[in-house]
């Protein structure tokens, strides 16, 4: 079986270290399944299925058990997610003023559908039900910055904005 | 002075009852206008039931954990006007439940609708097609098509696993009742099968959806045989039977399991647990087979190879406890789960495989056919005999020693299909010379007959003398002590992975003081195989097991070493038991798989 490290036992090992030293924190209890998986997000950034199999083992749990409960919540990812993610609100107000033109704008400028992520993981794009910022409808936040009022014209600088900062950052 | 011996325990609902006596007041209430007094933690349907009154049901089964998803068996309580789900709710004092309110009856009805408005329209392309529990309640509801089609909206369009090879899951056909979720972690401590995602994205499948061959299944078909609509069937390989049977260059061989012969019977309206081996071997012989031979005959074969071999072991106080090997099921169950203790196992083949390799080596040349042309078939109560026959292990006859495997319930089909009248057929013996039966193979079929059939040979070996009748019953765990000579032996009879399990965490602590040790996949043993005919309840698996009991005891012969049969392949062809043609052709190896 290869793993995403690659398929030596040695980078395998140095892989999971970081989990390993997460699960010496916590007893072999089942209970303990939903902060572990938290705090190895935390570490990966998503779940990738090394890990979770890692996970299984530790608790005796079985690797479907742990598949459930990772798709039950929205919280945690099966797939790397972009170093920008973008949460376009589709809330009653910003459906009203358009949310769904600028949410189309934005997907055609990435290539990606909702719950995407672009191929240079640049970006990941998800919807929300509401970000509690009705009087900036049609609004969406991209990491923490909030951006309302807006059109689809306005997608494309906003996001060359992120993308630069990215290379300036580099 | 009498000491009164109390233990504190919890019912499945976690109500405490003491000892085996509930200390429990009674309750009473009316259903549907008559009143009942029954144990307080029974449920609204246990107690309905109990009078007679039959509610609808989906999610609920009898021998698992209670889950209330389907709604199918709602009910009304008139002294307050809820509806109520009567498989989950415990009674209660004072209750005027009734199941024939217009409420209640709209309730059930609009419920079965809703499931059904997002069930592929395909009765006519379903395994289950007439064994289907949702078209039952369909039919009995007289639900019609207009009062689905107002429901009509998105509907699922997942994906079919179609890979086996031992089992087909279509999530399509799933209403999420949660009964293969529940006997894969209840009773098979293997939870392969789990619900994943939410709301109308909902579905129960496996690790990151994962082909069944490629996770921790054991294929054993408990999710099959729970399955209340087509969602988890067997591979069929009836098609491919049919096939070779109409091909004249191919000589046709099938071997029936010993448990098939008390099960079949109820496919052709037959009372759980008739015997009736005739009428199989005639229906096998008019469909058009050309031997008819029984597995039976290789479990004599397993029992004198497994019992030599436990004779060696605790002659070498080697590899103890012993641990039996004939079920396909626990053996990937142990590959997956025990991968340090697989030195305990038995190296001998199960009944299937042995009767194969046998067939295309001593047969072949005693009946002067190319191996070549033989074509091997088994009839097996048993979903993961289908994965058995594939295992690469199993080419020691230089071809693959077994090709195709039908459960009972496939057989049954190919036998309706071209309209045999089964109850009615003139009985017919098995052909010779790999037909004859002993009694000790015939209670391979149930949990506790492996051991008892090899004791019978190993005490008689060592000492001459007969073993008196174990009489170990059919659940769970079993334990006895059987003395052969001048030793003390401890036996352990388990059915149900999770309880093999259990066993298993002893043996690798090092605590086990068993010397053998016998797994059956399946609650029951093979009678309650993954392949059986449906629906199957504890009740009749208890039917099927006496029934199976009720051959050996009629059958004159009852010790694998004295079958005739055997007697001869081993003077004519393979010598001694556990010597070079049979260690080649009868043993076999097994292999460590990951936990997950």
């Amino acid at each position: 079986m290869g793993c995403i490290c690659g398929h030596d036992s040695e980078s395998r090992e140095k892989y999971l270290a970081p989990l390993k030293s997460i699960l010496k924190k916590y007893e072999r209890e089942e209970r303990y399944l939903i902060p572990i998986l938290q705090e190895a997000q935390g570490q990966y950034g998503y779940l990738p299925k090394d890990v979770l199999k890692e996970i299984a083992s530790y608790l005796d749990l079985s690797l479907s058990q742990i598949y459930g409960v990772v798709t039950f919540y929205a919280q945690f990812h099966l797939k790397p997610k972009g170093r920008n993610v973008i949460r376009v609100c589709t809330g009653t107000a910003c459906h009203v003023r358009g949310g769904a033109e600028v949410l189309k704008a934005i997907e055609n400028e990435l290539k990606i559908k909702s719950g995407g992520t672009t191929d240079d993981l640049e970006f990941t794009l998800e919807t929300v039900a509401c970000i509690g910022a009705c009087g900036l409808a049609p609004v969406i936040m991209v990491n923490d910055d909030t951006h309302g009022r807006l059109t689809p014209d306005k997608v494309p600088a906003i996001l060359q904005n992120y993308r630069a900062r990215e290379k300036a950052a580099v | 002075m009498a000491i009164l011996k109390l233990t504190l325990r919890f019912n499945k609902r976690g109500i405490l009852v003491k000892g085996s006596v509930p200390i429990m007041s009674k309750v009473t209430l009316t259903i549907d206008g008559q009143k009942v007094q029954v144990d307080a933690d029974k449920t609204i349907l246990e107690a309905a039931q109990e009078i007679g009154i039959k509610i609808p049901t989906l999610c609920y089964h009898p021998d698992l954990s209670l889950h209330g998803s389907c709604r199918v068996c709602v009910v009304e309580n008139l002294a307050n006007n809820r509806l109520l789900a009567s498989c989950v709710t415990p009674v209660m004092e004072g209750m005027e439940i009734s199941t024939l309110s217009a409420r209640a009856r709209r309730a059930r009805r609009r419920n079965v609708e809703l499931l059904l408005a997002n069930h592929p329209n395909d009765c006519l392309g379903c395994d289950r097609n007439g064994s289907c529990e949702l078209q039952e309640i369909t039919h009995e509801m007289s639900i019609r098509r207009e009062d689905v089609e107002r429901f009509a909206g998105e509907t699922r369009d997942l994906p079919v696993d179609e890979t086996g090879p031992s089992l087909k899951r279509d999530p399509n056909k799933c209403i999420l009742c949660g009964r293969c979720v529940r006997v894969c972690e209840e009773i098979q401590g293997v939870s392969a099968l789990q619900f994943s995602s939410r709301g109308f994205d909902s579905i129960v499948t496996t690790a990151f959806d994962l082909p069944q061959s490629e996770v921790n299944c054991a294929n054993c078909g408990q999710c099959a045989a729970v399955c209340p609509v087509g969602a988890i069937t067997e591979v069929s390989e009836i098609d491919r039977v049919w096939r070779v049977i109409e091909d004249p260059e191919k000589y046709v061989v099938v071997q029936t399991a010993p448990s098939i012969q008390a099960t079949i019977g109820e496919e052709f309206g037959f009372e759980p647990g008739t015997v009736v081996t005739g009428k199989l071997v005639a229906a096998l012989k008019k469909l058009g087979f050309d031997k008819v031979f029984s597995t039976e005959f290789s479990a004599d074969l397993t029992i004198m190879e497994e019992g030599n071999e436990f004779i060696k072991r605790i002659k070498g106080h080697k590899n103890l406890p012993h641990i039996t090997s004939c079920c396909p099921g626990w053996i990937k169950f142990a590959e997956h789960n025990y991968p340090d203790l697989l030195n305990h196992l038995s190296t001998a083949k199960s009944p299937q495989q042995m009767f194969s390799a046998i067939t295309k080596t001593y047969y072949a040349e005693k009946a002067g056919i190319d191996p070549a042309n033989i074509y091997t078939v088994a009839v097996m109560p048993c979903t993961a005999k289908k994965f058995e026959k594939e295992r690469e292990e199993h080419r020691d006859s230089g071809y693959q020693d077994t090709d195709a495997v039908l459960t009972t319930r496939e057989l049954a089909r190919m036998i309706k299909e071209v309209g045999l009248d089964f109850a009615n057929l003139e009985d017919e013996h098995y052909d010779e010379i790999m037909g004859s039966l002993t009694g000790a193979a015939t209670i391979f079929g149930t949990t506790g007959g492996v051991t008892e059939a090899a004791l019978r040979t190993v005490k008689e070996v060592l000492t001459g003398e007969p073993l008196e009748r174990l009489e170990l019953g059919y659940m769970g765990i079993k334990e006895a002590e059987v003395e052969i000579g001048d030793r003390k032996y401890n036996i352990a009879v388990v059915s149900g992975l999770a309880n093999a399990a259990k066993l298993l965490d002893e043996v690798r602590a090092g605590s086990s003081k068993y010397d053998w040790i016998e797994v059956m996949a399946c609650p029951h043993g093979c009678v309650g195989g993954g392949g059986q005919p449906l629906p199957a309840t504890k009740e009749k698996k208890d039917k099927r097991a006496m029934g199976l009991a009720s051959i050996d005891k009629s059958n004159t012969i009852r010790k694998s070493h004295e079958n005739l049969d055997i007697i001869r392949l081993y003077e004519e062809f393979l010598g001694e038991p556990l010597s070079g043609e049979s260690h080649h052709l009868l043993h076999t190896t097994y292999r460590k798989r990951d936990k997950n």
